[in-house]
């Protein structure tokens, strides 16, 4: 028998640069483009910026976290019909909107083992073009229809059709086990926590000003590519302000205490990002210049079921976790990157770090993680401004802010995703 | 793009009256013959034994006699006419003796090539007018040619032996074949033998607009013959800009080419990316028509930023440190509107002289580091662009030339493509004009 193998040691991790199509404000340009062929676009244009035309690489991880039946094997068609090599493998992932992350930690993961040497991590998501399922009263029918041996038992079966099976099943924006809306769930949070109406806004105005200047300044330029006549993200308002924001009336929370506007909460967004990821070797071999290293990364959930957590949560237990095993303390960062789920959603997140109560009752801490510099936080802006496609944000994030940590010479940046079912996916990167 | 005018001159009926019909145009595809048919070499010159002999070595039979014209057999494919020996105006009788019927017996998609000597290397008045002479025979024979044939003249400044070659060769092939009634001078730089059918085998190619039109087939070209192309063009037409450079294997970089870093960014990427830097490609222009006296400053001045400033100020990045190779190429796009002037384009017009004007500074600056700097000046050539020219316009720009027709932009980008060739050493400071030899501004 040959000798038994021996474990390699893993490898450093390349974020060597990334592409989105614009991002589109549900039921707009977008409206009648699939899954697919967003996703499609999103890869081909980097397959464009860093020539992998006819490149075979190691895997395609993607997801979407609404999806329809037909797209059981989303990834894989979309890399049939980009220009990648047909032989690259692929396939799909969903952990709502931790999904983007998600599937850069995965093809990161198989990188570092060495079992690949180049990935593509992405995500897309269309709120417009949703899949609508038929009646789940009609679907059980026709299944028993479908089941019957003889002509009478059909017969029997297609009698249990009612008016009612009409109406289709629409996937709502709710959890299904408390039944109520992400903004529902954020809200109570939000005036749990006592986030204020004017501090939401001031996130909302500096998120769209701060993303209108990347563009502005070209730092866009290699980061997005055209879709459908869309060249910036269309929910953008760069002469956003928080005098105009104050002005919206609140949308979710009750009475006088709701704070959540239209204006600081993220809207149903189409669109599809991708970001490519290898070895150090692999990069060298391809004369490709790390932007910065995907370093380490943690997902964590809260029981906002049965216990008194808020939904969007998760994150604030993710990051500490990380922290530790890094040995690093949340002020070690040039550059944090705090998803937009809602503006209350960040600046909740902020103030249970500086919490002593939260951190020693509920992470076990000792100490509060503190206060971050507020001047590092999403410095291009983020989900308020670019729109939220659910799976999409996580590339888009990554190659946002590894462009910066290298733009900036190097340094250190926090990503943290809050997701459906109580989850949070969080990174670090450094370059 | 076949409209309804376009299929009823083309019609049997037109074809019975008398309609003049254009002829297919042999195009090149690589593997394809040099010449359909033996070529006929005289005149007497002092590069004709050298044709002769590379002819052959790439399998072209010659003659140095036309034979019958009424034979089928003794037709011939092209005919290089020497005359660079002549000095005396009695000495172009020769092209009268030997041309005649050599160009009776030109098969379709002939070719007439004249070689003289480059006048502006001559002292003797006698010798300069007859050298001279040769420009006015060619560009009449141009006009006197049918079905598909062309005839342009090669000027030679001494033993410019590889120019000659270089620039016989493109006349001859259907790489030319729009270039009608055009004249190439070439030094006596030399060159070293590429790979025929890849000649820009590892070379890094830069192309501005290149997400579509004239650009996209640039781009298209340039990785025919082997190069790695960086196509460039303005980030909001980033979706289409991916699309060929896919298409071609190569890669896209979104940049204004009016930003201030346009220059060193492509320097930056093809050195990187790509290893080095060999051809840059200035395409990208834009047109904001309107008569001088409706013209506004944001028409003028941004079509003159695109077409003239950004291409100045890329230069200064592509040709300072660590940029453009030694032996690179720069080639610029002018237009036959910077030649003849077109109503309603000053600014244009005004943008595209001007790069005629650079194209002759800039080449005899950067001569002794190999680098050469040419121009092509398309004519009418078959665009989405030119297709929203009004019906009445179209026409008269479509037809109003010796092969009357309209080029397409495969014939702009294999003229620049051969500037890009290492063969075209000797080939600097020239515009020459892909308009199947226009009426406008000839």
């Amino acid at each position: 028998m040959a000798s038994k193998t021996s474990p390699r040691a893993p490898r450093r991790v390349a974020v060597l640069g990334g592409n989105r199509i614009p991002f589109a404000r549900a039921h707009g340009t977008y409206a009648k483009a699939s899954n697919q062929d967003m996703l499609t676009a999103s890869i081909d244009g980097l397959v464009a910026r860093y020539g992998l035309a006819g490149e075979r690489l190691g895997e395609v991880v993607a997801g979407a976290v609404l999806k329809h039946s037909r797209d059981f094997n989303l990834t894989r068609e979309t890399v049939l019909g980009t220009r990648l090599d047909p032989t690259t493998p692929a396939y799909d992932i969903q952990q709502a909107c931790g999904t983007g992350l998600e599937a850069a930690i995965l093809v990161a993961n198989k990188i570092a083992l060495g079992q690949i040497d180049a990935g593509i991590a992405g995500g897309v998501d269309s709120a417009s073009d949703a899949p609508i399922a038929v009646n789940e009263g009609l679907r059980q029918t026709l299944l028993a229809a479908n089941r019957a041996r003889s002509a009478a038992d059909r017969a029997k079966a297609l009698a249990g059709l009612r008016p009612s099976h009409l109406v289709p099943a629409i996937p709502e924006n709710v959890e299904p086990r408390t039944g109520l809306s992400m903004g529902e769930h954020m809200a109570l949070t939000a005036a749990q926590w006592g986030i204020t109406r004017e501090a939401q806004d001031e996130l909302a105005a500096a998120s769209h000003q701060k993303l209108a200047a990347a563009y502005e300044r070209g730092f866009q330029d290699d980061l997005v590519t055209p879709y459908l006549g869309v060249a910036r993200d269309n929910n953008l308002r760069p002469d956003s302000s928080v005098e105009k924001l104050a002005k919206l009336k609140p949308v979710f929370g009750k009475g006088e205490g709701a704070t959540m506007t239209a204006g600081n909460s993220t809207p149903l967004t189409d669109g599809a990002s991708a970001v490519l990821l290898a070895s150090e070797e692999w990069a060298e071999e391809h004369r490709l210049t790390p932007l910065a290293w995907f370093v380490d990364a943690e997902t964590a959930a809260v029981d906002y079921v049965h216990g008194d957590e808020g939904l969007l949560m998760a994150p604030a237990y993710a990051v500490p976790r990380l922290l530790a095993r890094n040995g690093l303390s949340l002020q070690d960062f040039d550059y944090y990157e705090i998803h937009e789920a809602f503006a209350a959603t960040v600046l909740t997140t902020l103030k249970a770090w500086e919490d002593p109560d939260f951190c020693k009752g509920r992470l076990g801490l000792d100490a509060p993680l503190g206060s971050i510099d507020r001047s590092k936080l999403n410095v291009n802006g983020s989900s308020l401004a670019a729109g939220h496609p659910f799976a999409a944000t996580g590339g888009r994030i990554i190659a946002s802010l590894a462009k910066q940590l290298k733009e900036a010479g190097g340094g250190r940046g926090l990503i943290s995703i809050c997701a459906a079912g109580g989850q949070g996916v969080v990174a670090i990167l450094e370059a | 793009m076949t409209d309804l005018f376009t299929t009823i001159v083309r019609s049997p009926v037109a074809q019975k009256v008398g309609v003049p019909q254009p002829t297919r145009l042999r195009r090149y595809e690589p593997g394809m013959p040099l010449c359909e048919g033996p070529v006929l070499v005289a005149g007497g010159g002092r590069f004709a034994e050298a044709i002769t002999s590379w002819l052959g070595t790439v399998g072209v039979p010659t003659v140095t006699a036309a034979g019958d014209a009424a034979d089928a057999a003794a037709k011939v494919g092209a005919v290089v006419l020497d005359l660079s020996a002549a000095t005396d105006p009695s000495d172009l009788d020769a092209l009268r003796l030997l041309g005649a019927p050599a160009v009776k017996a030109l098969k379709r998609n002939g070719r007439v090539v004249v070689i003289g000597t480059d006048p502006d290397t001559l002292s003797e008045v006698a010798e300069v007018a007859t050298q001279r002479a040769l420009e006015g025979v060619v560009r009449s024979i141009g006009k006197e040619l049918r079905a598909g044939a062309t005839a342009n003249l090669v000027l030679a400044q001494g033993e410019a032996r590889d120019g000659v070659r270089s620039a016989v060769e493109f006349f001859l092939s259907g790489r030319s074949a729009y270039v009608d009634g055009q004249v190439v001078r070439v030094d006596e730089t030399t060159s070293g033998d590429a790979d025929a059918l890849r000649p820009l085998a590892g070379k890094v190619a830069v192309v501005t607009g290149a997400a579509r039109g004239i650009g996209a087939e640039i781009a298209r070209v340039m990785a025919r013959d082997g190069a790695t192309v960086v196509a460039v063009d303005i980030p909001a037409a980033g979706d289409a800009l991916a699309a060929v450079a896919n298409e071609v294997k190569g890669t896209a970089l979104q940049l204004d080419v009016t930003s201030d870093d346009a220059g060193s960014r492509i320097v930056e990427h093809a050195t990187s990316r790509h290893g080095g830097l060999d051809i840059v490609v200035h395409n990208a222009g834009i047109t904001r028509d309107k008569l001088l006296v409706n013209m506004d400053e944001d028409r003028w001045r941004s079509v003159i930023d695109v077409n003239l400033r950004s291409v100045l100020r890329m230069n200064e990045a592509i040709l300072g440190e660590g940029g453009l190779a030694a032996g690179g190429r720069i080639v610029c796009v002018a237009s036959i509107a910077g030649i003849a002037g077109n109503r309603g384009q000053t600014n244009y017009g005004a943008s595209k002289a001007g790069v005629i004007g650079l194209v002759s500074a800039l080449s005899r600056q950067v001569a002794d580091r190999g680098i050469t700097v040419n121009a092509v000046a398309p004519g009418f050539i078959e665009t989405e662009m030119t297709a929203r020219i009004p019906f009445a316009t179209r026409e008269i720009g479509r037809r109003m030339n010796s092969l009357q027709q309209g080029g397409h932009p495969k014939d702009v980008a294999e003229t620049i493509a051969w500037f890009a060739q290492p063969g075209a050493a000797a080939v600097t400071g020239q515009v020459v004009r892909v308009c199947g030899q226009s009426l406008l501004g000839a």
